[in-house]
């Protein structure tokens, strides 16, 4: 359960002038709930489409398993064990819930067979189901996906993120948008997903990424700020000053 | 291997009778292209349907299933139709031989299209596949000695063919009429087999959210350039096919006019379902016919027909039709 996943050594990006990240190291633990937290414009989505493979960076290294990522296609991190979910809403509307998470199980196995009947590769659907069950959505498994609520569909997109059994699992912001209730629910089911995985999660509301993480990273204007476990976090003078304090209790 | 039946995972469909009927999308088709001369007014115009949805219907796969509008595909026709001329023309290869190899010289002509145009996106796309396509068309103009130019490319006649030792006159309009069907039933069977495959359910997600596709692991570029290759190589055969009913390549089959037809025809009848194509192809024709009739100007009327389909019928005649006798999307 424990040692090195992932490590990020020294990344930076840039847009042009501006510099959205500088001189990022860290490195992630297997089995536990890390989340990556800072106030709008600290980085943190760059940092995670760095870590998906989404971006490319402009300084340092990306190590998983020991192998070096940089250089890898984005498509070629879900088969490294490096799957995410998106901040807004990112599924395939016209696609059943089934088959959202079907043809996300599939980019493992085959790709481009345009002769067998794709009905025959009954262990999919298995998967699928069983991916969709973790998420709570198995009952609504042959409506479109369009149709969902937002909770749901966000529910759906960690589900398409899940059947690839990743060994990192990166979530930005699943509850983004949602109301009490579904947030309640995505949280129930983000803890019993980091009982089994190593989750990184991007996140705004701070209560309930003290509550969960067991690790918090902070950024701030591109750069780390703190790195501990929530308590630690929590009386952080730093923290407090650039994040904390403007709203205790934010979100 | 039995046909493939359009089964999705998700409608299970009824194995009943009526429900296995249903799902026999490919022998439904054919069962009514076979009806198609007794129901149209002439045997020429069965012909074109023929013709047209094959080449439509290839053009589909790209733009339907996939989501790419491509503003090129009378390349892939035009080459089907000159390659078959040439082939048999210029080289003396018989009939039989010179279609496969049409279709594979017209795949590689896809292919080299295909990497240019697929790196781009959206409207860059549309204007990369119409450049292309136009010097396509340039190229058969110039290239006079091989291809005729202007003129259009002569000399080729395919009269009679012998079918496992019988002779068929192939300028009987019924006999042309269905050793054209076996070809367009072929070519059904295989993008049947396309839309069933593992490789359909790629090109689904790409036209669905293509950044979702490529964070699932899909290589989107790449399952593009396959796409775009597939779908030319099926327009091509209705190339194959012109080039075999007319005796003749008339150049006009390359120019972008032919790229915007087979684009009309496609959201006449109907995009991302299988027999709208040749129903789109069927409506366009017809109404070419019959408006032609009585104006030279029929372009006007057609392409005001056009304008309103595109407002209000967006899924096209058959789409339409599939919509309201509620055929769930397996059986499309």
């Amino acid at each position: 359960m424990s040692g090195e996943l992932l490590r990020a050594e020294g990344i930076g990006k840039r847009f042009g002038g501006f510099v959205a990240l500088e001189d990022i190291t860290v490195s992630f633990t297997a089995g536990q709930l890390t989340s990556i937290i800072g106030p709008n414009g600290a980085g943190k989505s760059t940092f995670f489409n760095i870590l998906s493979g989404a971006l490319t960076p402009s300084s340092g290294k990306l190590h998983f398993r020991g192998r070096e990522l940089n250089g890898l296609p984005q498509h070629r991190f879900v088969h490294q064990g490096i799957s995410r979910s998106y901040q807004i809403t990112n599924i395939f509307p016209d696609l059943s819930v089934h088959e959202n998470v079907r043809v996300a199980a599939q980019a493992l196995i085959v790709s481009y067979d345009i002769w067998r009947n794709r009905a025959r590769l009954a262990e999919l659907d298995a998967r699928a189901d069983a991916a969709l069950d973790a998420v709570g959505l198995l009952a609504r498994r042959n409506e479109l996906a369009k149709f969902l609520s937002h909770g749901q569909q966000r529910a759906l997109e960690i589900a398409i993120a899940l059947v690839s059994e990743p060994e990192l699992l990166l979530l930005d912001e699943p509850t983004a948008g949602m109301g009490p209730e579904e947030t309640k629910d995505m949280v129930a089911l983000l803890e019993r997903l980091a009982e089994k995985r190593t989750v990184l999660l991007v996140e705004h509301k701070m209560k309930m990424v003290l509550g969960l993480s067991k690790r918090v990273v902070v950024l701030h204007h591109g750069r780390l700020l703190a790195d501990g476990a929530p308590d630690e976090i929590r009386s952080n003078p730093e923290v407090r000053r650039v994040y904390l304090g403007q709203s205790e209790g934010y979100g | 291997m039995t046909l493939p039946s359009s089964g999705e995972a998700v409608a299970k469909p009824a194995s009943s009778g009526l429900g296995w009927l249903l799902d026999q999308r490919v022998l439904l088709s054919i069962a009514v292209l076979a009806l198609l001369p007794w129901l149209l007014p002439s045997k020429a115009l069965a012909v074109n349907v023929l013709i047209y949805g094959v080449v439509v219907m290839g053009y589909n796969l790209l733009f339907g299933y996939t989501g790419l509008l491509s503003f090129g595909q009378a390349a892939f026709f035009g080459a089907g139709a000159y390659f078959t001329g040439i082939a048999i023309g210029r080289y003396g290869i018989p009939w039989f031989a010179a279609v496969p190899i049409a279709v594979l010289l017209s795949t590689c002509l896809a292919a080299a299209i295909g990497i240019v145009s697929t790196r781009t996106r959206g409207i860059y796309f549309s204007m990369v596949t119409l450049a292309l396509a136009q010097l396509v068309y340039y190229v058969a103009l110039q290239a006079a000695s091989f291809t005729g130019g202007e003129n259009g490319l002569r000399g080729f006649t395919v009269d009679r063919i012998s079918l496992f030792g019988l002779q068929v006159n192939f300028l009987d309009p019924v006999n042309k009429y269905y050793v054209l069907m076996a070809f367009a039933a072929l070519a059904m069977w295989f993008q049947s087999r396309i839309l069933n495959s593992p490789f359909g359910a790629v090109i689904e997600a790409i036209r669905e959210n293509e950044q979702r596709a490529r964070a699932c692991g899909y290589d989107v570029e790449r399952s593009k350039l396959v796409v775009f290759m597939l779908s030319g190589a099926i327009s091509s055969l209705g190339g194959c096919m012109l080039a075999l009913h007319l005796s003749i390549v008339p150049l006009d089959i390359l120019h972008y006019q032919t790229s915007g037809m087979i684009v009309m025809m496609v959201l006449l009848g109907g995009a991302r379902s299988f027999f709208g194509p040749f129903v789109g192809a069927a409506s366009f024709l017809i109404l070419e016919d019959v408006i032609s009739l009585w104006t030279p100007h029929w372009q006007i009327f057609v392409g005001a027909i056009f304008v309103l389909f595109v407002l209000f019928l967006p899924k096209g005649i058959w789409g339409t039709l599939l919509d309201a006798l509620g055929v769930g999307k397996a059986r499309r």
